[in-house]
């Protein structure tokens, strides 16, 4: 048991992220209804570092442990998961603050709710206890609900916040309805006390019923295949930023759900749930692959692209043991550079009342904006798993588990979808590069803060992709936490 | 004995409620169901001996979240629920997945009827100072970060139903 004081540092992150987003909250009112709110987002940044240096805190320092009576533990897993959302959470802010101006949305809150939203995210990754990390989800998935609602004027942007709302809320009465069924089995809900129930006692058929429902909440708040239907549709009326932060933080802190869940307490049925994850990695990957080559819409392209790389992180899951868990675990970081980046492009691109998301409107922008098409092609060749890119190492580390572990098959068809998913984030660059552009397409400088945004997260895709070894190394770290 | 009856009884009568929910076509039906459906489980719970959880039930759910149903049911003057293409191709794949659920379900509780941590009708009879106690230490963090949550809903509420200047 820690003293008061060492307790509060292990919920340190959240403590100021709930801060800033409180003064967010309060501060909004008081600034004239048609001032600009590019001062509450720059406040939200500070929180996001001020954060982050929390979290650098707890990384040297000895916190390390569980507080709270055993409902949150500091250890390298649960850092290493609040640095990359917190990132994410700063990078979809910089990249929000123009895009705001260019819609014409003034609302502080906006940027209350992601700091708050980052909250749920970072709990998710140190909760020790279901009740615990089912407030965290719910936490994460409500200030995103809300968030891709924010283009008022749009009704694809309702459609969207409605969609995952509904959507989302059945999804995580799965959830619930397995944690009520493991605490009836085991008699408890802790992660730790559920493996330990079920490595002692005899292992009732309630267990698998209640690991099943939980599996497709997780499912869906990942979205792997069969509970990936709201993704495209989502993805395409929410606005770019808050897709770049939805499609990259609240799943990086579910995956890091699904890793303490499977792994933390259901790690003696493994056996089990295995071909379970075997089938939804397969199908995740195809449907998500073939699913992009057919859109001309680059939002839409990008949500069937997130669903097949749900899909290669599922592979690593079926691989297990800690080579396996510690590649998941650098595929989130990994995805989230790239992904945040890559829709910080759209985000700038789209314009106003985002006008230009087809593939189309790309062309000629290689000429027109050398920049802006060169960091979009880094993020688009890190996608595929170029080398030099972080997304080569991500998917060379995936792969090399899954063999390790003897997923031959799997290895192929993951193998086999990356070459397909190739062509389409191919076809992007050509249509930048080889196709004679439309002028009609008007193209604004881009601001600091985006430029910012888009240095950092290619800055990241080219350092995991040349030097991998410190992430992958603390990632390994994590896994051996995960799994004491 | 009587237990077991009044058991069986509220639970019928909850399962009825529950499904007249479903298949009422006003809304105003529909809320009205729920509220049947909330009460008998309030019951159930009593039945259980979880008093404090059976006066919350009544008091937040039967209470004050039914009447804000009714009060937005109102306020958009919802009519009668309209049928399209959409919801008999769900009516097609929705039934039978909810009726294969509802199958796994009873089978895997009919399998366990005999499970380490049952409770017996009764068999839950806490004083609610053991509620306050797992709330404000063992589920004090939890509790707390409750209110992140209550905070996210109400500024969504907030900025969602804002008029835009």
């Amino acid at each position: 048991m820690m003293t008061n004081e060492l307790q509060y540092l292990s919920i340190l992150p959240e403590l100021i992220l709930t801060i800033f987003g409180m003064l967010i909250m309060v501060l909004d009112p008081l600034m004239a209804d048609r001032a600009s709110r590019k001062p509450m987002g720059w406040l939200a940044f500070v929180g996001t570092l001020a954060a982050l240096g929390a979290t650098f805190y707890q990384g040297t320092h000895p916190v390390a442990g569980t507080a709270f009576f055993g409902m949150v533990r500091t250890d390298a897993f649960s850092i290493f998961f609040h640095v990359v959302v917190i990132v994410i959470a700063a990078l979809a802010i910089l990249s929000s603050l123009d895009y705001l101006e260019t819609q014409g949305i003034r609302s502080g809150e906006y940027y209350g709710l992601i700091l708050l939203g980052t909250v749920g995210m970072g709990l998710l990754s140190s909760a020790m206890e279901l009740v615990m990390l089912f407030i965290a989800l719910e936490i994460s998935s409500i200030s995103t609900y809300i968030l891709a609602g924010y283009r008022r004027r749009v009704a694809a942007s309702a459609e969207s916040s409605i969609k995952y709302f509904l959507l989302g809320s059945f999804a995580t009465a799965f959830f619930l309805y397995g944690v009520a069924l493991i605490y009836g089995a085991t008699g408890s809900t802790n992660i730790t006390a559920i493996s330990q129930a079920l490595h002692n006692n005899h292992i009732s058929s309630l267990t698998y019923l209640a690991l099943v429902l939980m599996f497709v909440g997780m499912g869906f708040k990942v979205a792997v295949t069969p509970f990936h239907v709201w993704t495209p549709d989502v993805y395409e009326g929410a606005p770019a930023p808050v897709v770049a932060l939805m499609s990259t933080g609240p799943k990086a802190a579910a995956f890091a759900l699904m890793l303490r869940v499977l792994f933390g307490s259901f790690g003696e049925l493994s056996q089990w749930w295995l071909p379970l994850i075997w089938i939804s990695a397969a199908l995740s990957m195809t449907i998500g692959n073939v699913g992009a080559l057919l859109q001309n819409n680059v939002k839409r392209m990008l949500a069937y692209s997130s669903i097949a790389h749900a899909g290669y992180l599922l592979v690593a899951f079926a691989a297990g043991q800690d080579m396996g868990i510690a590649a998941a675990i650098f595929y989130t970081a990994t995805y989230a550079a790239m992904n945040v980046g890559a829709f910080a492009v759209v985000s700038h691109f789209a314009s106003r009342g985002e006008r230009y998301v087809s593939i189309d409107d790309y062309a000629g922008l290689g000429r027109r904006s050398p920049v802006l098409a060169i960091t979009l092609t880094i993020f688009m060749l890190s996608l595929i798993g170029i080398p030099l890119t972080g997304g080569f190492f991500a998917k060379f580390y995936v792969f090399s588990a899954a063999l390790k572990s003897n997923l031959v098959w799997l290895t192929i068809i993951g193998l086999v979808n990356s070459a397909i998913a190739a062509y389409y984030y191919l076809r992007l660059i050509v249509v930048m590069y080889m196709k004679e552009g439309d002028d009609s397409v008007t193209l604004v400088p881009v601001p600091v803060a985006t430029a910012a945004a888009l240095l950092i997260a290619a800055g990241l895709t080219i350092y995991l992709g040349v030097m991998p070894g410190g992430v992958l190394g603390y990632a390994l770290l994590g896994a051996q936490d995960l799994m004491r | 004995m009587i237990h077991q009856a009044l058991f069986f009884i509220f639970a019928a009568i909850c399962v009825a409620g529950a499904l007249n929910l479903l298949l009422q076509k006003h809304p105003i039906s529909s809320a009205l169901s729920l509220i049947v459906v909330m009460g008998s489980l309030a019951l159930l719970y009593l039945l259980l001996g979880a008093q404090f959880v059976a006066a919350i039930q009544i008091i937040v759910y039967a209470g004050a979240i039914m009447v804000l149903f009714v009060f937005v049911i109102m306020l958009l003057n919802a009519g009668i629920e309209e049928h399209t293409e959409g919801s008999r191709i769900a009516v097609y794949f929705g039934v039978p997945a909810v009726a294969a659920l509802v199958g796994m379900v009873l089978y895997v509780l009919l399998k366990t009827s005999h499970i380490e941590y049952q409770v017996q009708l009764g068999g839950f009879v806490k004083p609610t100072r053991d509620v306050a106690m797992l709330l404000f230490r063992e589920y004090l963090l939890p509790f707390e970060v409750t209110s992140v949550l209550i905070l996210i809903a109400i500024m969504g509420a907030v900025v969602l139903a804002r008029r835009e200047p």
